[in-house]
């Protein structure tokens, strides 16, 4: 095998994990404050894309798409959490029943409006080029999608890290009782991560349209990775989900590649292990 | 014992504790086994489809009851359930299709498999707690599905196994008919139902109920909580696998769907449905969702809708589950 291979092969598996980051960054956040296990997130990331589709069509503006979706599912999670979800604090087990009922109806509903047919979200002229560098070749496209991740990813640091929202989100992951006590308004800051890692699972919907495209059962299909992510990295910790979703795309892509058979495998193998030697994550504290 | 020194036998009695009474005890088991002689008595007048579906339920009960051992009793919410099932299901289909292997040789190959699988399962899953254990057991039991959708040599993938034989007994009457494969079911649903009825009263079952109520002070006992969980684990994989077995020989076909996350999440809601730590309302609940399904679907094609209201409607009406609405124990919030 040639170094071209190898270089491609990580290059798209960065680009996936770039993807996986905007999906499991919110799913981590959620958990990390609400302690909620959300297995709804994957139809937040397939419902997006869908919004995206169908804006797309309308107005031909990708970033319209990309807001409208956005804010779309934002507030769908809004009415989840508020609705629905706050009526079960710590009780895990209703809550994965009550996101997979949510999950089945999210689905029916899709097909139902969108159909059964997949789409592919037609992604503006100026990312659908080649950069060629020597002999080799990289879609524009995924370096688009690495460029948001990084974007995303050292907004939500620069938010977390050094704003007083941030600190007041961080106190909530840490201590909920204690960050109530010295007067945060937990349910609201709550309800606002969980807007927020709606919103970003519909990006990664959106944009994950333009290369992956948008189809019944996709919701399904991301969501263990996601979950795999926020595992290995540790739940509710931001740059847990980082090198969880690089550690993932990466082993995801060579898996297919080398092993395609035993693709699955390869993914979670690893996971098991880390979890046998770190049960909390490689970044998350017990 | 004047001395206070730690007791050797593994648990309290029975009565000590006063977690069953004798007298419930007993009415739980006239009305079970009341249940099973009425399921018995009406299949050979009922119509072919409510017979299929029954048979379906009555298979899909042990699989719940299975769980309701790990998460009733041992207060453990698995999301990889269907992984023991459908490794069992998969056993009997590729065995019995590619090596006409009799039932005997499938059964015990299928249980071994499945067995094996969840006490490698069980032994990275029960290290964590909590939400950490939902999230591990789902990403086991996506390791099972990815094998059987990805292994296309070994599972034929997508496409699934199908063709598969109903065992031959040499008994005058074939499996291939749907009553007496009914009564067969039955009646390996009332052994499923009878040994782990056994199970959870024994002491080791009220060893689990320890732990589901207080981990620490279990410990505090002297409990060894990690091999309780641990053994909960094995043994509910092995009643889903046993359960898998007759699934792979009821429905003549096992593919990915029979592993599936959706599958895992099914049998949690059956618990839910039917009360948590009651072994016969899980079983209820497996064949109120069966029908339901089966019925719902006939009429619409909107049954994921309706399905998916059914679990937030439990969760928000009862969520202690139908029966666990009428049991006296208190059940700690979770």
């Amino acid at each position: 095998m040639s170094a071209e291979f190898w270089i491609t092969q990580a290059f798209n598996g960065i680009s996936y994990g770039a993807l996986l980051f905007l999906l499991a960054s919110g799913l981590s956040l959620i958990f990390g404050v609400m302690r909620i296990v959300n297995l709804a997130h994957g139809s937040y990331f397939m419902l997006g894309g869908y919004v995206g589709l169908s804006v797309v069509w309308r107005t031909g503006s990708f970033l319209a798409a990309l807001v409208a979706s956005a804010v779309a599912i934002a507030l769908i999670g809004i009415g989840m959490e508020r609705l629905f979800l706050r009526r079960l604090p710590g009780q895990t087990l209703g809550q994965v029943l009550m996101t997979v009922g949510f999950a089945l109806m999210f689905q029916d509903v899709a097909l139902l409006v969108w159909g059964g047919d997949p789409y592919t979200i037609p992604v503006p002229a100026a990312l659908q080029g080649i950069v060629t560098a020597g002999t080799l070749r990289f879609p524009a496209y995924r370096i688009f999608i690495i460029f948001v991740a990084v974007l995303v990813g050292a907004g939500l640091w620069v938010v977390l890290d050094r704003t007083r929202v941030g600190a007041m989100i961080r106190a909530a992951v840490d201590d909920r009782e204690m960050a109530q006590g010295v007067g945060i308004h937990v349910p609201v800051v709550s309800l606002g991560v969980f807007a927020l890692g709606a919103a970003l699972a519909a990006l990664g919907g959106v944009i994950g349209g333009g290369f992956l495209g948008v189809y019944p059962g996709a919701d399904f299909e991301v969501l263990p990775y996601a979950f795999v992510v926020v595992i290995v990295g540790g739940l509710g910790s931001l740059p847990g989900a980082m090198v969880g979703s690089l550690l993932v795309g990466l082993l995801d892509n060579f898996g297919k590649a080398l092993f395609p058979e035993l693709s699955y495998f390869t993914l979670f193998a690893p996971m098991a292990l880390i979890l046998a030697l770190r049960p909390t994550g490689l970044f998350g504290r017990a | 014992m004047t001395n206070g020194a730690p007791r050797s036998s593994p648990g309290p009695a029975a009565a000590s504790s006063g977690l069953t009474a004798p007298a419930t005890l007993d009415r739980k088991v006239v009305a079970g086994a009341v249940v099973l002689a009425l399921a018995g008595a009406v299949a050979p007048v009922l119509p072919a489809y409510p017979l299929t579906l029954l048979t379906q339920a009555v298979i899909v009960a042990i699989l719940a009851m299975s769980l309701d051992v790990l998460l009733g009793y041992t207060g453990l919410p698995s999301l990889g359930h269907a992984a023991y099932f459908g490794i069992a299901a998969y056993t009997v289909g590729i065995l019995a299709t590619e090596r006409q292997t009799g039932l005997a040789g499938c059964l015990v190959a299928a249980l071994l498999l499945a067995t094996a699988t969840a006490a490698v399962f069980g032994f990275l899953a029960i290290r964590a707690t909590g939400t950490y254990f939902l999230m591990i057991t789902l990403a086991l039991g996506m390791v099972v599905w990815g094998l059987a959708f990805r292994w296309v040599s070994m599972t034929k993938g997508d496409n699934g196994i199908a063709g598969v034989p109903r065992p031959e007994l040499g008994l005058p009457w074939s499996l291939a008919a749907p009553l007496p494969f009914f009564y067969f079911a039955l009646l390996a649903a009332a052994l499923a139902w009878a040994a782990m009825g056994v199970l959870v009263r024994s002491p080791f079952g009220l060893g689990l109920k320890g732990i589901r109520e207080s981990e620490s002070r279990m410990r505090a006992l002297g409990y060894n909580v990690w091999l309780h969980k641990y053994l909960a684990f094995v043994i509910s994989g092995f009643f889903a696998a046993f359960a898998g077995v007759l699934w792979a020989y009821y429905n003549g076909f096992v593919g990915p769907v029979d592993v599936q996350l959706v599958t895992s999440v099914e049998t949690l809601l059956m618990v839910a449905l039917g009360g948590p730590g009651t072994l016969a309302g899980p079983a209820l609940g497996a064949a109120a969702i069966v029908f339901l399904k089966n019925f719902v679907s006939v009429y619409t094609k909107r049954w994921l809708l309706i399905l998916g209201a059914v679990y937030i409607g439990v969760i928000l009406f009862a969520p202690r589950g139908v029966l666990g609405a009428f049991s006296r124990e208190p059940h700690s919030a979770r």
